[in-house]
């Protein structure tokens, strides 16, 4: 039994049923929040590719001298690039935010037979991210 | 008795884990979604059967060298009832009418507790905890109903945990004395959990709080549930000995559908399932074995399909005229029987919807369908279905009005004491050749346990603390 | 209250339409009517040639999902006092090709279920003489939640992996394959990660996540799936670091 999918004009032929598919638009995440919420979580890794690399070059301009760090700073202090970074900044913590949310839901850890709540996961990943941030800013501050 | 339960899902895991399984095996072709309309019988033997494919409309024929009907029981002839909206007794009238008989058809199971319109069983779990069962004045009526009295924790056996036909009967009796709820869909009692306090509901109970909030808007720990005593299994079925064998040769039957009998006149909580596991091994296998055996099917039932084949365009799909909605019959048929032959009986009440019933098939011949397409015609199925579920009634009610006798499950208010001399035997219905029934009984063999006096509440205590235990 | 409640069905016969269209049904109001049973009410009394699929009424049979108002529901669990006074839009599964009204066509999950061999595999089967296999509830807890799928498809209407490509295994089947995989009976990890590890498996899912809010026994498909890659990714490294193990 063959089933003819319809296009169109295709003839209904008795005892061949005839199954219509529904096309998917190319705009389905504009529907719903939860999927809105998706794509941008999905786009937001352009952003976080962005800052890496504004951040190696930071490093390799600190690393050729004040001169060079200098100019890196001027070419920075563009108010198209503040925007830039702060849309970046933006993004960079939605997406992590997410992702230790998300965490939990891969990493199932069991000890004594129980699930480790979600709760500790997710916050285990925030209590790392803090205190490698603090190490981070004292190392730099000092 | 024991049973290795899981929660309340143990039916549930083992109808995954059986289909799961049977994926393994290519030799296992299923052939989902086709509707057996008829059996295919020739030379005193089962030869194949007769289905739509619900995706085409297609008509098939199925030679086979035997058959197995596992199609569960027949709880939607009745209102009320646990059962899902596929069990319509679709094996038990396509056996009894190729010419099997039926079996102790007039035992049919209540549960006390059932939500009234959606038929959700609200487990004794419920009563166990230390749910009470109020009527429409707040009294917990089963107090005079010779179940004890009542008890500051629930004592086993007594009162809302008295066995199961007892607490319906009870139900029944109050009905009639109008001290009953009048609820939307009919009259009601009410399960009282609010006194246990949320903390125990939902620790112990949360399957129970679930389904009242998921599938009707009621909350437990609030409200009064609204319950009555609804069909949950029925003990009859295709009569079948211990190896699943009718007396038709190649037609097997196994579980609810069939009557081997294991559950007598009155079935124990969880025994369906191990019947399912047991029956359905033995039955496949002597069934593979009778199979192994027999000859190819004659070509005589080639003509006999192509028959059935005009017969359900005629009737059913090119019909015009008549007037009658599948609905209406369907309606009619369900209060009857449980207004006849629920859970008290009367002769007089018996033979009432003995009547009504000849009326029903009549009006049957004149349902139209709106639906006369071929691909996936459901209307086509509920027809099919209906019709199925008037043999089934027929068959129900007919072995009620023979056996003038109570026994478990089939209490008569007109003979209200068993019968051991002339009923201690099994009814089987037989359909005839022009349509109507005729009922003949098979004696019972005691083996092990002769009958005995059933005493619930004070007398059993008193009679067990006389056996020393 | 409002007595009555308007309900807009998609109606599509294959014999006579081209495309689904819809149509309006003025059906009672009840505070403890479901959506099903407003469409119960249309096949008895209004129109009997709507087909849909049902069974339990009670949500453990997983046949009668649908969308109603866009959203996958199981039409048995769905208030209509959730919507009242507006109108319920009721359609069939999104994603699944329609066969007719409300009915979808599902061998395509049949098909997939059966690829991922949901069943216990040994590498020595016991005899029945040998007794039954032992597993400790703690045992039974780590797949317990992948074990409730009652097979309603919902978390196919979901996914938009799949929507997009068809050949997607879908959340149900993967979560279905790890509920073995982490059973203690099983030994058949290996077989279903060669079949998994394609790129219709487990690597098409992009963890949009919906599947898991749609599901209406809590499976987490999601979170499967992704515990499913997490393994995945461990046993890639393995045969990295260590490919004298035994495969």
């Amino acid at each position: 039994m063959t089933p003819h999918e319809t296009k169109g004009e295709t003839q209904y032929t008795a005892y061949h049923p005839r199954w219509y598919r529904t096309r998917v638009s190319t705009y389905w995440w504009l529907g719903k929040w939860y999927y809105l919420k998706f794509v941008l979580r999905e786009l937001s890794s352009i952003f976080v590719a962005y800052f890496v690399v504004i951040t190696l070059l930071q490093i390799h301009s600190l690393s050729r001298g004040p001169e060079a760090y200098a100019r890196f700073e001027e070419r920075m202090r563009n108010p198209l690039m503040i925007a830039l970074d702060a849309i970046s900044f933006l993004f960079v913590l939605f997406h992590t935010i997410t992702w230790f949310n998300l965490a939990p839901r891969a990493m199932v850890v069991r000890l004594g037979g129980k699930r480790v709540p979600e709760i500790l996961i997710a916050g285990s990943n925030y209590v790392a991210w803090l205190v490698i941030s603090a190490s981070v800013a004292w190392f730099i501050l000092r | 008795m024991r049973t290795w339960f899981a929660a309340d899902k143990t039916g549930f895991h083992m109808l995954h884990a059986l289909f799961q399984t049977s994926l393994k095996y290519d030799t296992v072709i299923r052939y989902d979604e086709w509707f057996v309309t008829k059996l295919l019988v020739d030379d005193g033997c089962v030869q194949g059967a007769v289905a739509i494919e619900l995706m085409s409309g297609k008509i098939q024929a199925i030679t086979a060298h035997a058959i197995i009907l596992c199609t569960g029981g027949c709880g939607r002839v009745f209102p009320f009832t646990t059962n899902a909206n596929i069990k319509n007794g679709d094996g038990m009238a396509l056996a009894y009418r190729a010419g099997a008989p039926l079996k102790d058809m007039e035992f049919v199971q209540y549960h006390p507790t059932g939500l009234p319109f959606t038929g959700i069983l609200i487990t004794e779990a419920a009563r166990a905890e230390g749910g009470y069962m109020l009527n429409k004045d707040g009294y917990r009526y089963l107090q005079d109903y010779n179940l004890g009295k009542p008890q500051p924790k629930p004592v086993l056996r007594s009162m809302e945990l008295g066995p199961r036909d007892r607490l319906s009967q009870a139900f029944v009796m109050e009905m009639e004395k109008g001290r009953t709820i009048k609820g939307p869909y009919g009259d009601v009692v009410h399960l009282d959990l609010r006194h246990l306090g949320e903390k125990l509901i939902s620790t112990k109970l949360p399957f129970v709080r679930e389904l009242c909030l998921k599938y009707q808007n009621i909350d437990p720990i609030k409200e009064l549930i609204p319950v009555r005593p609804v069909v949950h299994y029925m003990m009859g079925g295709v009569h079948t000995n211990i190896n699943g064998a009718t007396p038709l040769p190649g037609l097997y039957a196994a579980g609810e559908v069939a009557c081997v009998s294991i559950n007598g006149a009155n079935r124990l909580g969880s025994n369906s399932l191990p019947e399912l596991l047991v029956f359905g091994a033995r039955v496949g296998r002597a069934a593979a074995e009778f199979a192994s055996k027999h000859t190819a099917p004659s070509a005589a039932i080639l003509a006999q399909a192509m028959d059935e084949n005009r017969r359900l365009r005629k009737q059913l799909l090119e019909k015009t005229g008549g007037g009658e909605r599948i609905a209406t019959i369907r309606d009619e048929m369900q209060k009857a029987i449980e207004d006849g032959a629920g859970i008290y009986r009367t002769g007089t009440s018996l033979v009432e919807t003995v009547t009504k019933l000849r009326e029903l098939q009549q009006r049957y011949t004149n349902t139209v369908l709106d639906d006369r397409g071929l691909t996936f015609n459901t209307e086509l199925i509920a027809a099919m279905e209906l019709g199925f579920m008037l043999d089934a009634a027929e068959a129900i009610v007919q072995c009620a009005l023979h056996r003038t006798e109570s026994r478990g499950a089939h209490q008569r208010t007109d003979f209200p004491k068993r019968n051991d001399e002339k009923f201690l035997a099994h009814s089987l219905v037989y359909r005839n050749a022009d349509g109507s029934s005729r009922v003949e009984y098979l004696p019972v063999k005691i083996t092990r346990w002769p009958p005995g006096e059933r005493v619930y509440g004070e007398p059993s205590q008193t009679k067990e603390a006389q056996a020393g235990r | 209250m409002a007595e009555t409640i308007q309900l807009e069905v998609t109606r599509y016969s294959p014999e006579h339409d081209a495309a689904p269209t819809f149509q309006r049904f003025e059906v009672p109001y009840r505070r403890d009517w479901v959506v099903l049973d407003a469409l119960n009410y249309i096949k008895d009394q209004l129109d009997g040639s709507l087909s849909y699929r049902w069974s339990c009424r009670m949500g453990i049979c997983g046949s009668c999902g649908m969308m109603v108002n866009g959203e996958p529901k199981l039409t048995c669990a769905t208030f209509l006092s959730s919507y009242a006074p507006d109108a319920v839009r009721v359609e069939p599964l999104r994603y699944f090709p329609v066969v007719r009204d409300l009915v979808i066509e599902m061998s395509d999950f049949m098909v997939k279920l059966k690829k991922v061999k949901p069943w216990i595999i040994q590498k020595e089967e016991k005899s029945i003489a040998d007794g039954e296999y032992l597993q400790t509830p703690q045992q039974l807890d780590v797949y317990k939640q992948f074990s409730m799928c009652i097979n309603c498809m919902l978390c196919y209407a979901a996914c938009p992996v799949y929507g997009l490509d068809p050949l997607f295994t879908g959340p149900a089947a993967i979560a279905l394959a790890q509920r073995y995989n982490i059973d203690s009976r099983d030994q058949g990890a290996k077989e279903r990660m060669d079949i998994l590890s394609q790129h219709e498996g487990i690597w098409a899912c992009t963890f949009v996540g919906e599947c898991t809010e749609v599901c209406p026994k809590h499976v987490d498909p999601a979170g499967a799936i992704q515990q499913y890659k997490l393994t995945a990714a461990k046993e890639w490294f393995k045969s990295l670091l260590m490919p004298w193990g035994a495969k």
